[in-house]
């Protein structure tokens, strides 16, 4: 709320006392009639024939203050103001589609029910009105309570400020105390400096990032003034080079995201695979599996998605984990030491998985919904922002890795799993129950399967082929990371992320796939034991 | 390819060309030369300035306690592992540390590792035809037939390793030590100069081992032949001349009684060997 | 070529070709003999549908001998056939002349579809029969030999090398799914309309391509049985349970997995080209993981290292597709899942063991035959 009669002091002090009396006027129906009076005088002076008595009108409306002036401005705009008729009171048409339209008094915001258009007049404007009001506009939004409004109106200014305009703005610079705010501010008085011709307005424009001032920018260096065409290309050459900082950054953050991607596919995988030498096919089913659970939470918990993501990811845990379990217990520990077949049989459980899927719950994709702290993005500039459900499966996956490790390295499961894969006689001689650590190990490596599942869930639609998608990938990351070592499937994973994304924009998606898979193919024959490989039994593949 | 640029080798003498003798010149001196090898591992000297000399048709026993390198050494011989210093020569012709461990195997070197590998899916003559020396190219083992000479020779090994009863059988069915001596067969049938055998009578029975020493001792004359071996009553019942190895050099070489005598291999290995037993 | 003449020499080659001779020969007269209303007549959807069975065999023959003999688990062999139905489809294409929908006299419907103004080279000379008969073989010849080149000589084997044999085919499946790669992307090639000047639609061709399919598996399995009965088969086996000691031995085992390799996927090729005018379409799905996977349990199925185990259980899983799709489709994927764990944990040598296990116990006094018996020529 603001009052018509103060103009916005810059102190804090004055908005204190803005908010009291604003309160206090809110209450006195005195005040409030006298509000509308004032509010009914600046309508009536809109309604005249001379549109430069309009303009004028306009012009009065925004210095009046008044909080219904955006609502009154804007329908202006769009032709929505009207009048009625028979009283002739000011009315906003809140939707001109039909012959009736529902109306609300201009006044007090009461709605009037349905008018037919015939009952109607509408205030009429020309295109040189347009552009005060759309001007205008943004003007208004510069004295908005919230800072987000303001800095956006401030943005939406640059290029578009006349000299009428930059009065207005030196004078809202004056008062403006937010550092963003100003910023944007300055940039657009300085394009509009920089239009009239000012050379030392280039300063303030070097660095940005922003199109519009780009675009002034490159006006400007085809400028008739050697010396303003000049400045302006400089400061297009550092621009240029900080937005191609910037795309790298992108690219590198797109890279690590795809990479955290294959790297939470792929580590369950380096498990089972690396440690005890077991080819799981179905692990892209286990991963499908983590992402139903999540889906299935959801549909548990209507209007919770955060929480139940959040339950999920025990639940995915378990729920790949014990369907590991039952793959291991049924089929894998029949086929110990034969690799080729435990492929095969691995296999067709993944066909038997998806078909399940497909027939049980559907064999359309289901869409999880991604909670509200997970949506969005981080703005870093103007050219730069990240994804927030990519940022968190990042920082996800780097968590479960971490976990990993603490489980290999410094607990009991752990030491019984690189004993037992460095020498499992002796390691039997020793009185580990190397059956047990199987099932164990097996049951770690599906459940973290299920955990990628989880944060897969967050970034693709769940369906029964997700797995099938990303299971060749995840053993092209186990290969090349070299099999049993998770700091190489780690490094492989980004890595292989971040190729694939700097391919991608001269190559094209599918080309970028198909060059890194030739990378990988033609690395191994260079390096068939990966990128770091290990030794020991589960190194003679 | 490879394939066509062999074919097209038109100055290279083929096997099934060259006389059934390999090409090793022995005329100057000993077969096996090696002077002076060094081979070291993280740190470890498993060799250590090793000289070995082994003549033509010479049955050589090896002994020496764990570590002693003994293994370190047959893999050096065979091209397994390259040494950091020395030289090692095979007749006078042929620098073995120039050569991979195919052309070394081709040249004449026989190697028996510690554990029986024959090829269980196949039956013991079949085995045999596998080792024999001749093209070992793709396109002539694609149409390879058998001649009546190399019948003879199969037989003839088959009878020197006393399987003859055994030769349709399939070499998984074999009991361990008749799988030792098919693969001194194999060996054989390679018609190496120079046949290293890795403790050829472990796990063996009494009667096994007999009979594993009645062939080693048949084969020397025509090979040489170097035995690696743990077991001291195998080895005083073949051996002619012994060498023991203690932290990668010699430390004695001579007959048995001589090397039995010497007091350093008393305190280091015999000693305590005799102790055991 | 003595080589070539053994396997006539042995029961079990007689008896499968045997088998095979009188088979073609029935289906041929059921369906040329006799009329289209008689209870015995074998209708020209059968015969296309067998024909398409023993393409199906002969590329399960080429599997088994790489993976039963050889010890290499390719799953990336549905490339190798892609590529020969490739070859063959191009020539198939180029054969419509103007009487595609386009009327182009040149270039396939596709190219004119996508505004090409003129034939890439690679469709060169697709136009003349031996020249794209002669990349049904190399082609994928050509692939194996460079691909195998790679791999063998810096020794990868086992798993690693099945997983980046699957990993080639993916990546020819995405690079075949692109329009610019100019063989149809998506669709693939299509709408062919004769081979060899005989119209694809009439019976004739039909039983004509059924005849020699037939034939091309009899050859094909000749040339596997000639190679595995030979020394070099045996080598094949050697370096399939212990590959360092063969190497030993002297062998150049990479040189020997190569050529077997390059054979292979030659027979893969073949076995596409026959195929693509049976079914009428190549399109990239052949190149799919899942397929190349379904060629290895065929074998697994029919039983490992036996060449005839392969064909038996090409023909019993694509007839069981078959039936299966058509009653209900759904239940394929469980059973084709079923059959994998199946075969592989309760089956191990497949429908031959079971076969030898009989024949060994009602024939124990006959002479052996094959590698199956080999053990008990004397005993």
């Amino acid at each position: 709320m603001r009052i018509p009669c103060t103009f916005m002091a810059p102190t804090v002090m004055t908005r204190i006392v803005t908010l009291l009396l604003s309160c206090l006027l809110a209450w006195l129906p005195v005040a409030a009639s006298a509000q509308e009076d004032n509010g009914q005088a600046l309508l009536e002076a809109l309604d005249v024939r001379a549109f430069s008595e309009k303009a004028a009108a306009i012009e009065d409306v925004i210095e009046s203050q008044d909080p219904r002036a955006n609502a009154w401005l804007e329908a202006l705009l769009d032709g929505k103001l009207q009048r009625l008729k028979d009283d002739g009171s000011f009315v906003i048409v809140t939707d001109n589609v039909g012959r009736q339209w529902p109306v609300e008094d201009a006044l007090s915001g009461e709605s009037l029910g349905e008018v037919s258009r015939r009952d109607l007049d509408r205030i009429t404007i020309n295109n040189a009105l347009r552009g005060q009001l759309r001007s205008a506009l943004s003007m208004i939004d510069l004295f908005a309570e919230s800072r987000e409004a303001r800095q956006a109106a401030a943005q939406k200014l640059i290029g578009k400020v006349d000299a009428e305009l930059s009065e207005t703005l030196e004078r809202r610079l004056e008062s403006e105390e937010d550092d963003q705010v100003r910023r944007r501010l300055e940039q657009a008085m300085a394009v509009y400096r920089l239009e009239q011709g000012d050379v030392q307005a280039v300063e303030r424009l070097t660095g940005s990032l922003n199109s519009d001032i780009r675009v002034a920018l490159t006006r400007a260096s085809q400028s008739d003034d050697a010396a303003v065409a000049d400045a302006a290309q400089r400061a297009l050459v550092s621009i240029e080079q900080q937005l191609k900082l910037n795309r790298g950054l992108e690219t590198l953050y797109f890279g690590l995201s795809l990479g955290s991607v294959l790297v939470l596919a792929a580590i369950g995988l380096a498990i089972t695979f690396g440690v005890m030498g077991v080819i799981n096919m179905a692990h892209g089913e286990l991963i499908m599996l983590g992402a139903y659970t999540t889906w299935a939470m959801q549909q548990l918990l209507p209007g919770q998605p955060g929480l139940a993501v959040i339950l999920s990811i025990p639940a995915g845990f378990l729920v790949a984990a014990l369907a590991g379990i039952a793959i291991e217990r049924s089929v894998i520990q029949f086929l110990k030491g034969r690799p080729l077949e435990t492929l095969l049989a691995t296999f067709g459980v993944s066909l038997i998985l998806q078909q399940l899927v497909r027939t049980v719950i559907s064999p359309l994709n289901r869409t999880v919904v991604t909670p509200e702290w997970m949506s969005g993005s981080l703005v870093i500039n103007d050219a730069l922002s990240l994804t927030l459900n990519r940022l968190y499966v990042l920082g996800f996956a780097l968590v479960v890795f971490a976990g990993l490790m603490l489980v290999m390295r410094r607990t009991r499961l752990g030491l019984e799993v690189r004993a037992v894969t460095q020498n499992r006689a002796m390691a039997r001689a020793m009185g580990i129950r190397a059956t047990r650590v199987d099932i164990l190990t097996f049951a770690l490596g599906s459940g973290v399967a299920g955990l990628a599942g989880v944060a897969l869930a967050q970034l693709t639609n769940v369906g029964p082929n997700l797995g099938q998608s990303y299971i060749i990938d995840s053993f092209m990351v186990v290969v090349f990371g070299g099999v049993g070592n998770l700091w190489g499937t780690l490094v492989a994973g980004m890595s292989l992320g971040i190729i694939n994304q700097v391919l991608e924009p001269w190559a094209g998606a599918v080309l970028a796939k198909i060059l890194v898979l030739v990378f990988i193919i033609l690395f191994i024959q260079k390096r068939p034991r990966g990128l770091f490989p290990q030794k020991g039994r589960a190194a003679e593949g | 390819m490879n394939i066509l640029k062999e074919l097209a080798n038109r100055d290279r003498v083929f096997d099934f060309l060259a006389p059934a003798d390999s090409p090793v010149d022995v005329r100057h001196g000993p077969i096996l030369y090696m002077e002076n090898v060094t081979v070291s591992f993280d740190g470890f000297k498993a060799i250590d300035n090793l000289n070995l000399t082994i003549d033509d048709g010479e049955l050589r026993c090896i002994i020496g306690p764990n570590g002693a390198g003994k293994t370190t050494m047959m893999d050096i011989i065979t091209g397994k592992t390259r040494p950091d210093a020395g030289q090692v020569w095979f007749g006078t012709r042929h620098d073995l540390l120039t050569m991979k461990e195919p052309e070394i195997a081709h040249l004449g070197i026989g190697r028996k590792f510690q554990k029986p590998t024959v090829f269980e899916a196949l039956t013991v003559f079949e085995n045999l035809e596998l080792a024999m020396s001749v093209d070992k190219r793709v396109i002539p083992t694609l149409t390879a037939r058998l001649n009546g000479e190399m019948r003879d020779r199969i037989d003839e090994v088959l009878v020197m390793t006393g399987l003859v009863a055994q030769r349709h059988q399939l070499a998984g069915i074999l009991s361990h030590g008749q799988k030792q001596w098919l693969e001194i067969g194999m060996l054989i049938m390679q018609r190496p100069r120079l046949l290293l055998v890795d403790e050829p009578v472990a796990g063996m029975t009494e009667q096994e081992m007999e009979r594993t020493a009645e062939l080693l001792t048949g084969l020397a004359g025509k090979q040489s032949v170097v035995v690696v071996e743990h077991d001291m009553g195998f080895v005083r019942s073949i051996a002619r001349k012994v060498t023991v190895l203690h932290q990668g050099s010699v430390l004695a070489e001579g007959s048995m009684d001589q090397v039995q005598s010497d007091p350093r291999v008393i305190e280091v290995y015999l000693g305590e060997s005799e102790e055991a037993a | 070529m003595h080589w070539l003449g053994r396997p006539f020499q042995e029961r079990s080659t007689q008896r499968f070709l045997g088998i095979l001779i009188v088979a073609l020969a029935v289906v041929t007269v059921l369906n040329l003999a006799l009329p289209a209303g008689h209870p015995l007549h074998v209708s020209t959807y059968t015969v296309t549908l067998l024909g398409k069975y023993l393409s199906y065999a002969l590329l399960a023959v080429a599997v088994d001998l790489v993976w039963g003999y050889l010890g290499i688990l390719s799953l990336g062999h549905g490339a190798f056939f892609a590529l020969g139905g490739y070859a063959m489809g191009m020539y198939l294409m180029r054969q419509i002349g103007d009487r595609g929908v386009y009327g182009h006299p040149v270039l396939p419907d596709f190219m004119v579809f996508l505004n090409w103004d003129s034939l890439p080279w690679y469709w060169q000379g697709f136009d003349m029969a031996w020249f794209a008969f002669a990349m049904v073989l190399l082609a994928p010849g050509v692939l194996a030999l460079v691909f195998g080149f790679l791999a063998f000589r810096s020794r990868v084997t086992g798993v690693y090398l099945s997983i980046i044999t699957q990993a080639l085919t993916f990546a020819l499946m995405l690079a075949f799914f692109r329009n610019e790669m100019g063989f149809g992307g998506n669709n693939g090639l299509t709408d062919f309309k004769e081979l060899l000047g005989f119209n694809l639609r009439s019976d004739v061709t039909r039983v004509g391509l059924f005849i020699a399919s037939g034939v091309a598996l009899a050859l094909g399995y000749i040339v596997c049985r000639a190679i595995v009965g030979s020394k070099l088969g045996r080598v094949c086996i050697a370096s399939r349970d212990a590959e360092a000691r063969t190497r030993f031995l002297g062998y150049r085992v990479e040189r020997v997995q190569l050529f077997v390799f390059v054979v292979s996927a030659m027979l893969a090729g073949v076995a596409g080209a026959l195929y693509v005018p049976q079914v009428g379409i190549i399109n990239p799905s052949e190149f799919s993981p899942l397929f190349s996977i379904e060629i290895v349990v065929w074998v697994a199925l029919g039983g490992r290292a036996t060449l005839y185990g392969a064909v038996i259980g090409a023909i019993l899983v694509n007839y069981a597709k078959t039936v299966f799709t058509g009653v209900m489709p759904e239940a394929w994927l469980f059973a084709l899942g079923g059959l994998f764990v199946l075969v592989t944990v309760l089956l191990p040598k497949g429908i031959a063991g079971l076969l030898a296990w009989r024949f060994k116990r009602s024939e124990s006094s006959g002479p052996g035959h094959g590698d199956l018996t080999a053990g008990e020529a004397t005993t």
